[in-house]
């Protein structure tokens, strides 16, 4: 067992249609040694669209969720990069305006919390890189990744801004993220370089803005399968989204095959520390992806 | 240690009026550690090749004329200390131009873009003032402080050309505008927020088209942070009752009634939600596709039928919206 414990804001999508993200999860976390709490009360992070119709709310519902970390006495976690920045984008708010967070806190007082500002919230990722650490996690590979080119797409939300997440992603630089491309290599995979990997995927856009979201996650594929690239990584189950369930879409609108499978981190980590093919889940994509499993132990 | 380091920098070079493709230079040289990004350019020009070419001005941060990209980070070039780039990108830099496929000369691009969307968005005070004041308009510090720092930008262009929406759609006003069109909105002198709204809000061109990606915030030298000045245009819309009912603004509002209803998103009815049942048959192909996957379930669109996780404790979430919401679509 490692000393670690945090509380899972696990989001929406876990809960939906990525259920392989949840499993996986608690998968690594079992195989680390890594205490995990779900925090069950917790809402939808507002997906920075709730944020545009009605901030004041937002800011509400979101300081409710860290409430229930804060009562643990955890370190939130997420799993998800658009909940990490919103929840992480509502506590600067409220630890930086003592005016806003008063008023947050009448609110939260009609259903008994109170907002303090004691936890810290980061993403999944950055607890495995930072907190647990890459060498104790190189020590628990089983199936090393050696036989793919992994391309890491980190997804703008863990890196964008860069002062908001300074504090929970080890300085992370987002015009060169290195995180993901450690990981690959701890779990021994050859991580791909390109120019697309600190890029947007466009599912923000999706219904309103359809062609952009389609160009952008579709040049994004073109870049890593042009560099070689076997599967796509990413720590962001909206990317994972965009770019695998919409993956014929993006192929007709670059005008080029960019079929790829695209993993959730901790599918990919799960695969190296020998979770079992259930508990990575990746039936559950739309692109197949399930040779995946059995390509890592040839 | 000593206080330079010999490097060798790269530039992007091209002359539209004589070259078919542009191509890469390298510029040896001992940086120091005080130089600046226009330093070199300058010493490029001074020390080996005059026709460099690339605008300046005021090296003070406030002209914005300096504005280019190294290895396809913004920099203000007389702001951004060259260490700390060449720190950064492991000693192998390029001087590239804001936007290559604008590049007239080296690093000076054809901006008109850039202030046509700038004008279309009335960057002015609109405001039907006596021509022979007895008093000044003042503004409390209040008032300043509503602007936010959406005043302090200097038409650099770097968010401009950092964006990716803009890069795919040529409509988009962008960053900058949208900055522009909020510090002008906000303004209590101001006259024309319901116009500059209706110019922001429109589908194609306006707000709704921010991908979200923060390349904006990431990118300015000088703090405006105008992905956040195009959240609260995002807000005013429906502050002012000005927001119309369409894909996107019903995606906007359909997460409060959602998370109303289960606390999460129920993510098949935020699609139906916002384009309507008519707008569903974009939708069909994946959503066929999902549920071979077993990402969603047959049922998960019917009336009756809730597949949907709900949070514990969902009435404080219920009561939380009660009483916190502020604005209506």
């Amino acid at each position: 067992m490692s000393n670690l414990h945090y509380a899972l804001f696990t989001g929406c999508t876990a809960k939906q249609s990525t259920p392989e993200l949840l499993s996986s999860t608690l998968a690594v976390a079992e195989k680390l040694g890594i205490e995990i709490t779900i925090l069950e009360e917790a809402s939808c992070c507002g997906a920075s669209h709730l944020q545009d119709f009605d901030e004041f709310l937002a800011h509400v519902l979101n300081a409710r969720n860290i409430c229930y970390a804060e009562k643990l006495g955890l370190t939130m976690i997420t799993i998800c990069n658009t909940c990490q920045l919103n929840s992480a984008m509502t506590k600067h708010a409220l630890d930086t305006d003592a005016d806003l967070k008063a008023r947050v806190n009448e609110k939260l007082a009609e259903v008994g919390l109170e907002y303090k500002g004691t936890s810290e919230i980061k993403h999944f990722l950055y607890a495995l890189t930072e907190d647990y650490g890459l060498a104790a996690i190189k020590d628990k590979v089983v199936t090393p990744l050696s036989n793919f080119n992994i391309a890491p797409f980190y997804g703008c939300h863990n890196i964008r801004p860069g002062e908001l997440h300074h504090s929970s992603n080890g300085n992370e630089n987002s015009y060169v993220p290195k995180s993901l491309d450690n990981l690959i290599d701890a779990l021994e995979g050859h991580p791909v370089d390109y120019d697309s990997k600190n890029k947007c995927c466009g599912f923000h856009v999706e219904l309103q803005a359809t062609h952009t979201s389609e160009v952008l996650a579709g040049n994004a594929l073109v870049d890593a399968i042009d560099n070689n690239a076997d599967m796509v990584v990413t720590p962001c189950p909206l990317c994972h989204l965009k770019m695998d369930t919409y993956q014929d879409d993006l192929g007709k609108v670059v005008g080029r095959d960019v079929e790829i499978p695209v993993l959730h981190m901790p599918q990919m980590v799960a695969l190296a520390l020998g979770a079992t093919e259930k508990e990575i889940g990746l039936n559950y994509h739309v692109q197949k992806a399930t040779q995946v499993f059995s390509e890592a132990t040839v | 240690m000593s206080d330079t380091r010999k490097v060798k920098i790269k530039a992007f070079r091209f002359n539209a009026e004589t070259d078919y493709l542009p191509y890469t230079k390298e510029y040896e040289m001992e940086v120091g550690k005080d130089e600046l990004v226009l330093d070199l350019m300058n010493r490029i020009k001074w020390e080996h090749d005059g026709s460099f070419s690339y605008r300046r001005s005021c090296r003070h941060g406030i002209c914005g004329a300096c504005g280019i990209k190294v290895n396809g980070k913004p920099v203000l070039a007389c702001k951004q200390n060259a260490i700390e780039l060449l720190d950064l990108f492991d000693n192998d830099i390029t001087l590239e131009p804001q936007s290559k496929r604008r590049a007239v000369k080296d690093m000076i691009i054809d901006k008109g873009d850039f202030w046509d969307k700038h004008a279309a968005v009335k960057p002015y005070i609109v405001a039907d003032i006596d021509p022979r004041p007895e008093k000044e308009s003042k503004q409390s510090i209040a008032e300043f402080n509503a602007l936010l720092d959406a005043d302090l930008c200097i038409q650099c262009g770097a968010c401009h050309y950092a964006c990716p929406a803009l890069e795919v759609n040529e409509d988009y006003l962008g960053p900058a505008a949208l900055a522009a069109a909020f510090r002008f909105t906000a303004d209590t002198r101001d006259e024309a927020t319901e116009e500059r709204l209706d110019i922001t809000f429109q589908t194609g061109t306006g707000v709704w088209d921010c991908v979200k990606c923060f390349e904006c915030a990431e990118a300015c030298p000088k703090e405006v942070n105008p992905i956040e000045k195009i959240g609260k245009l995002h807000n005013m819309q429906f502050e002012e009752g000005v927001a119309q009912s369409n894909v996107a603004t019903r995606h906007a509002e359909g997460f409060v009634r959602s998370i109303k209803k289960h606390g999460f998103l129920d993510e098949a009815d935020i699609v139906l939600y916002s384009e309507g049942y008519l707008g569903m048959h974009k939708h069909m192909k994946t959503a066929l596709k999902m549920l071979k996957a077993g990402k969603i379930h047959w049922n998960d669109a019917l009336p009756f039928v809730d597949n949907v996780p709900k949070s514990k404790n969902l009435d404080e979430i219920q009561k939380l919206i009660d009483i916190s919401m502020t604005n209506k679509l």
